[in-house]
């Protein structure tokens, strides 16, 4: 593991690994915050600094701590952690901080979590586990965003609401109405929905990566020469 | 513990999916004729565009499965789900209300399950709740019957689902929405009050449940489905409610006819409970899962938030049929009963 390189780090957080769409964890959040791009956006943000700073602190700390306490160790960084995110939210998204509600403190149960710091961050050094934090945390927060997208999309017609929650006054007329007097589609904000966008996004990944290794095969497929058998009975296709 | 489907033996019988499914549509005929003589042509419309939708949602599905589309088209299953969808909705619906059911039934319920025999939940039911979850208003809109109020003809029908915008109808509670929001009558002045209640389960209503009974009897004598799970639904409606009538007062939640005969009691005991894909297999199980199925619906008519409550009992139910079916498997021929020792 010691010799992954960042262009590995970065695939294996943003696709070939995802948290969210791969390694399918951290799916209670991912299922009941993401109904608009702005809660998506304040979970994701929050999710990718606790997980930048657990995995930093195991990291440093991975040769002193013993093996058999090194779990309650981890989940005691990872809550402090999310204690600190938390008044942080409260501080400067108050609003925000309020919608999030209990998915807050919840991170710290977060199972991407606690598995980089047990997986990765306790057997490498700072900078790549530093950096593999912020990748895992990019790509879990990708996948709440454009599913927050999609379900907002689909359920209200629009894109962006309410983003002064996030950004401040600034932000107050980003709403982007893509349809005009739409239907609300209540389905797919509420928790049925979550669970059929992520569906889609998970097909729409392993159909990418059939792609993509059909292609490579394509590549590969050299004729076969000399045939070792020949077929008596049938017809050969 | 495995929670496997029966797969084997099967009987072969003698009909084919195409012959079962023109049945079921034939049946349905009777209902949908009374249905329309009481609300006007919305219940027609409703199927005419929605079979149209469910064709194209099918040939499309099957296109990009890369299935034979003539071969499975010609099954009839999309225009059934699409018949039975179209009964289930309220008449006067706008063409999208009807286009977001079918495509939620055909692709989400169907194709993306496997396609026919493979869906663990009957398509028409969930296309039904997804309606009726995310378009509340839309679907429990339903047109005041005959003998109450006007009912529209043919141009207004059409007018209602293809420019909605424009289409101005009168809509009242059905009975069951009236004895649910009750609180303050006897049942004998509540029918007396409201001209809606008819004879003895609703104005139209019970014409249509009767239509719809008298369909499933045909289907039942040409062994269609078996007896068990509509009469165990049936049985299970008319026992709880026998129970709960307390003689009619105020807070009584109804007399065992009204249950039988108003909202979609027949229909769902006749077109939506004996799905042969998504029921329980074994005969005993077939008994377990309509008595469920009829119990679940008197506790949510009765005490739940919904007037009536056909599809979240089968869709409930659905989810339980495997599990039923483990506990119910019949020995196999020639074998005793399993005993619990292993």
């Amino acid at each position: 593991m010691a010799s992954a390189s960042y262009k590995d780090l970065s695939l294996n957080g943003l696709w070939k690994n995802n948290p969210a769409i791969v390694q399918l964890l951290g799916l209670c959040p991912l299922l009941a915050v993401t109904g608009s791009v702005v809660n998506a956006l304040g979970l994701a943000a929050a999710t990718t600094l606790v997980l930048l700073c657990s995995n930093t602190a195991v990291s440093i700390i991975r040769n002193i701590v013993s093996d058999a306490v090194r779990l309650p160790v981890f989940v005691m960084i990872i809550a402090a952690a999310v204690t600190c995110t938390e008044l942080i939210m409260q501080a400067f998204a108050y609003e925000l901080y309020q919608i999030l509600g209990i998915f807050l403190p919840l991170i710290t149960t977060n199972c991407v979590i606690l598995g980089r710091a047990d997986a990765f961050a306790s057997k490498n050094s700072l900078a790549p586990a530093m950096y593999d934090g912020l990748m895992m945390g990019l790509g879990f927060g990708v996948i709440l965003v454009l599913l927050g997208a999609l379900r907002e999309l689909a359920g209200t017609g629009a894109l962006f609401a309410d983003m002064d929650l996030l950004f401040g006054s600034m932000a107050a007329d980003w709403k982007l109405v893509l349809i005009e007097d739409y239907q609300a589609f209540l389905l797919a904000i509420l928790p049925p929905g979550a669970f059929i966008f992520t569906g889609l996004l998970i097909a729409g990944k392993n159909l990418i990566d059939a792609q993509i290794k059909r292609r490579q095969d394509a590549h590969k497929a050299e004729p076969v020469v000399g045939s070792k058998r020949v077929r008596v009975t049938g017809t050969i296709s | 513990m495995a929670l496997l489907r029966i797969t084997s033996p099967h009987a072969h019988g003698p009909m084919s999916t195409q012959r079962v499914m023109q049945q079921v549509l034939l049946a349905a005929l009777p209902g949908i004729v009374v249905l329309t003589y009481f609300f006007g042509f919305g219940t027609l419309v409703n199927i005419l565009w929605g079979s149209l939708l469910a064709l194209s949602f099918e040939a499309l599905a099957l296109k990009l499965r890369g299935r034979d589309i003539g071969f499975y088209l010609k099954d009839y299953s999309a225009l059934v789900t699409a018949t039975l969808l179209g009964i289930a909705m309220p008449p006067y619906a706008p063409w999208w209300l009807i286009a977001v059911g079918i495509a939620s039934a055909i692709i989400l319920a169907k194709h993306l399950y496997g396609g026919l025999g493979y869906n663990p939940f009957n398509p028409a039911m969930v296309g039904y709740v997804v309606l009726l979850i995310s378009f509340p208003v839309q679907m429990t809109a339903w047109t005041a019957p005959r003998g109450v109020g006007e009912v529209p003809g043919l141009l207004d029908a059409l007018q209602a689902c293809f420019l909605p915008a424009l289409y101005d109808g009168v809509t009242q509670a059905t009975p069951l929405d009236v004895l649910k929001q009750n609180n303050s009558l006897l049942i004998e002045q509540l029918w007396e009050d409201n001209p809606i209640f008819g004879r003895w389960a609703g104005l139209g209503w019970e014409w249509a449940n009767l239509a719809f009974l008298a369909g499933g009897a045909w289907l039942l004598y040409r062994r269609i489905f078996t007896w068990h799970a509509p009469v165990a639904m049936l049985l299970s409606i008319a026992l709880l409610s026998a129970i709960f009538y307390d003689g009619g007062s105020s807070a009584s939640g109804g007399s065992p006819l009204f249950h039988l005969l108003s909202g979609a009691t027949m229909f769902g005991a006749f077109f939506i409970v004996t799905d042969p894909v998504t029921s329980a297999v074994s005969l005993r199980g077939r008994l377990i899962y309509g008595a469920l199925i009829g119990m679940l619906v008197y506790i949510i008519r009765v005490s739940g938030n919904y007037p009536d409550a056909i599809a979240f009992a089968v869709l409930i139910m659905n989810f339980a049929a495997p599990f039923i079916d483990h506990y119910t498997q019949p020995p196999t021929y020639g074998h005793r009963k399993k005993t619990e020792q292993h």
